[in-house]
């Protein structure tokens, strides 16, 4: 059989060939790295004091030279002056640039959601006029789909945009919210309904510089302080009927393809985040005495840096699995839509480590950790908001499973026999199910999925904690396969006893979570006597061999003290 | 001009060092590699002259399998192709051994210019650029700060001791060994690396090259340097504390 289809992996194995990790990283994937770790060290992190403090020129210098690296297009078709690369390139390249939110931020705005917008629907014409010079940064990108009051509800926005009598434009009114790079953005890629109908919502390419355009006052938020965040105003602006993007009526088809790509990239830019937190937090623990000595002797602060790191290789091994799926898939729209429930984890998964890791990260520090003089204080900050844009992680956990259910309903996915499979097996069997945690995670989360799905049926779409609580499961179950094949693959190099130990650990907390999910789900689900037998069912799942996590975490603290920073 | 580089693949400078159990090299199963960073100023030297005056970069570097990598980093960067001199352990091996691999894969060539990094950031020996000259029968120059092209020839300047600094002209061919931080190195760009591939990269053998690697001299032991704290009180007048220090700091801990 062949690779794993979107949302397959609920009910089929992974084989380890099929798990696209950074241990399949080519020689030119390794060298991508190596120069955009180069630029990060001598161009980006000198000028992080500048952009923080919102200078925006300085920022824009720094994107304009990553692009004279081609860091700007890796995924752009070189007639456009990319790099014609693949996903895992880009993610690389992300991951690096993670380091600091804020210049994540314009990079990600500018290269990601500005750029690919046009470089995936645009027309040749419109590409002429755009393209080459987004690729070069000589123009700077956004996008601007969020509205005052639509967020989450995208399809809700009030922007129109009427055909003029000439029929040659069409006159924009409305106003978008949040806004990144809007401050510097030369071209803004921006949704509006076509004669104000809700089946026309459009996208459109929108000069800064046309008549009628505003943009607002930088807004004060709570952190990525030095990225740049503003409301933008179409009064009346003329745009070109050239200028529509994709067709009209089909602006939301590029809006959650466009979120597809940016959920996937999230994953790096928050794994890139983490690793620069962990490498600062074990140096921290390494310098601060108390009680005469470092404060990494301790197992609590050891606990918390095995931690960090555990969750780091479940993100990056999610993510980076994703990222090899929809490369393979060969068209990277269609793979992150064909993986969007992936796409989905890979956002709410990545985004969560990336806060609990700022959180301990801080809390390492200490005193020190709550003061601005010290990183970690402004990557906590910075942290927050990933778990808010490209769909909050209440949308995405809605989504992830809706779409399971959508894909079944489809013929895309054989999620009705493999629940009835399950059901037969666990109904003929008593003893132990299944040696592999992953795979029992899995069975918890179908069983549960079927449960649910038998109890509310249509239904289950208002059911928003049960279709969270699957997600939960489904969710961490991915995650378990995905640490565990990678586990496999590392187990003939040198650090196959620290992937062990990993893996261990992860598989051990990920169950706790699935398990306890699961039994809201079940309880939601059943009553009663059926409910009783579910719970049972649960529990011959959820039953492992008990590992000693504190020894595992102790042993991979170790090689973190030793090394300096993230193990893999 | 014909710029050959040659370059080495030593340990990046950031990895944990640990010595491996023979006690003669360093555990290499955790470690990344990198350019030797005098090697790395050298290639940008030669980049550099080509842009001013045409020609071609070609890379020569010897070692195992893994040095493929820094081969590729300087194609990347914009060398036109490598020669690989393919041979495991190195290490074991003198000076003189690698000199000769090197000058034997250099002869063939016949470049107007040779250009290394004045020493290797893992050995130090600082021997391998002058000993191939010497097998070469080439005039060379050491501590390269600065190369250009004049006539027939280069000039040069060279580091001397305590900021002074010597200016050299000579013919070429020539065999010149850089220093470190004289230029800005560039960085290999996305497009670089992808050309990268494509770049010729010609493996040779020591067989082929018909050179036998030796050991006259040999490396008994490799030891991480003990961490030793001394104070010491000066006495006297202020003026006479301030001599003193500045003495000290001058000749025994040779900082200013």
């Amino acid at each position: 059989m062949s690779q794993l289809k979107g949302g397959e992996f609920l009910l089929r194995a992974a084989k380890m060939e099929d798990v696209f990790s950074p241990e399949d990283f080519t020689d030119e994937h390794r060298a991508i790295a190596r120069a955009t770790e180069e630029f990060w060290d001598n161009e980006v992190a000198p000028q992080l004091e500048e952009i923080q403090h919102q200078n925006h020129d300085a920022a824009v210098r720094v994107l304009r030279k990553s692009a004279e690296l081609g860091l700007t297009g890796v995924v752009v078709p070189e007639q456009w002056g990319g790099m014609e690369m693949d996903m895992i390139s880009a993610m690389i390249v992300a991951e690096v640039l993670g380091r600091d939110g804020s210049y994540a931020a314009w990079h990600g705005a500018h290269a990601g959601i500005g750029t690919l917008p046009l470089a995936l629907f645009g027309t040749e014409v419109l590409k002429k006029k755009y393209l080459k010079r987004l690729v070069s940064a000589e123009f700077v990108g956004a996008y601007a789909l969020t509205e005052p009051h639509a967020g989450s509800d995208a399809l809700a926005a009030k922007t129109r945009a009427d055909l003029a009598p000439d029929g040659a434009h069409y006159v924009m009114n409305g106003s978008k919210m949040w806004i990144t790079n809007a401050g510097k953005a030369d071209i803004f890629t921006v949704f509006a309904k076509v004669n104000g109908e809700q089946d026309k919502f459009t996208a459109f390419i929108v000069e800064r510089a046309w008549p009628g355009v505003k943009v607002g006052a930088e807004e004060k938020k709570m952190g990525i302080k030095g990225s740049s965040t503003c409301a933008v105003y179409f009064d009346n602006v003329k745009v070109p009927v050239e200028n529509v993007l994709g067709e009209v009526g089909r602006g939301h088809v590029i809006a959650f393809n466009i979120l597809n790509v940016g959920r996937l990239k999230l994953g790096p830019f928050a794994v890139g985040g983490s690793k620069q937190v962990l490498a600062q937090s074990i140096k921290y623990a390494k310098e601060r005495q108390a009680f005469g000595g470092p404060i990494a002797r301790f197992g609590m602060i050891r606990h918390k840096l095995a931690e960090m790191a555990i969750r780091i290789f479940a993100a990056e091994s999610v993510a980076y699995r994703a990222a090899g799926d929809v490369e393979r898939f060969g068209d990277h729209l269609k793979g992150a839509e064909e993986y969007a429930v992936e796409c989905s984890y890979v956002k709410v998964l990545a985004s969560e480590v990336l806060d609990f890791v700022v959180d301990e990260g801080v809390q390492v520090h200490g005193g020190y950790g709550y003061h601005q003089d010290y990183f970690v204080e402004r990557a906590y900050r910075d942290s927050r908001i990933n778990r808010i844009f490209e769909g909050t992680n209440e949308i995405n956990r809605l989504l992830a499973t809706g779409m399971l259910l959508k894909r079944a309903k489809r013929g895309q996915l054989a999620l009705v026999e493999g629940v009835k499979k399950l059901q037969d097996e666990l109904m003929s069997a008593t003893g132990p199910v299944d040696s592999d945690v992953a795979a029992n995670a899995k069975k918890i989360a179908l069983f549960a999925l079927g449960l649910a799905y038998q109890r509310f049926r249509d239904q289950i779409e208002d059911q928003q904690e049960v279709l969270a609580g699957i997600t939960e499961c489904a969710m961490n179950a991915y995650a378990m396969e995905s640490v565990s094949v990678r586990r496999c693959k590392l187990a003939s190099t040198g650090k196959a006893a620290a992937a062990q130990d990993v893996c261990d650990v992860y598989l051990d907390e990920a169950m706790n979570v699935v398990e306890q999910s699961a039994r809201s789900v079940l309880a939601a689900s059943s009553e009663g006597d059926a409910l009783r037998v579910n719970l049972a069912i649960l529990r011959r799942l959820a039953k492992r061999e008990q590992v000693n996590v504190i020894g595992a975490r102790q042993r991979i603290a170790s090689k973190l003290l030793e090394s300096g920073r993230y193990l893999f | 001009m014909k710029i050959l580089v040659a370059l080495k693949q030593v340990p990046a400078r950031d990895s944990l060092l640990r010595i491996d159990a023979s006690g003669r090299w360093l555990d290499e199963s955790d470690l990344s590699f990198e350019i030797n960073e005098p090697d790395a100023y050298a290639l940008e030297a030669a980049l550099q002259l080509k842009e001013q005056h045409g020609g071609e970069v070609v890379v020569l570097s010897a070692g195992p399998e893994r040095a493929v990598s820094a081969i590729r980093e300087a194609l990347a960067k914009g060398a036109d192709r490598a020669i690989h001199v393919e041979q495991e352990n190195l290490g074991e091996f003198d000076t003189l051994s690698l000199a000769k691999l090197l000058a034997a894969a250099a002869s063939s060539e016949k470049a107007d210019l040779i250009l290394t990094g004045l020493q290797s950031d893992d050995l130090g020996s600082g021997q391998t650029g002058v000993i191939m000259a010497e097998l070469l029968g080439l005039p060379h120059a050491t501590i390269i700060m600065a190369v250009e092209a004049s006539g027939q020839g280069v000039r040069v300047k060279r580091e001397l001791e305590a900021g002074w600094f010597q200016h050299v002209s000579m013919p070429l061919p020539a065999v010149l060994t850089i220093q470190s931080g004289i230029n800005k190195l560039r960085y290999a760009t996305l497009m670089g690396i992808k050309k990268a591939k494509t770049k010729e990269v010609r493996k040779l053998t020591a067989a082929e090259l018909g050179v036998q690697p030796e050991s006259s001299v040999s490396l008994l032991r490799i030891y991480q340097p003990k961490r030793v704290k001394q104070t010491q009180m000066l006495a006297g007048a202020p003026a006479e504390q301030a001599a003193q220090l500045v003495e000290k700091l001058k000749f025994e801990a040779r900082v200013i």
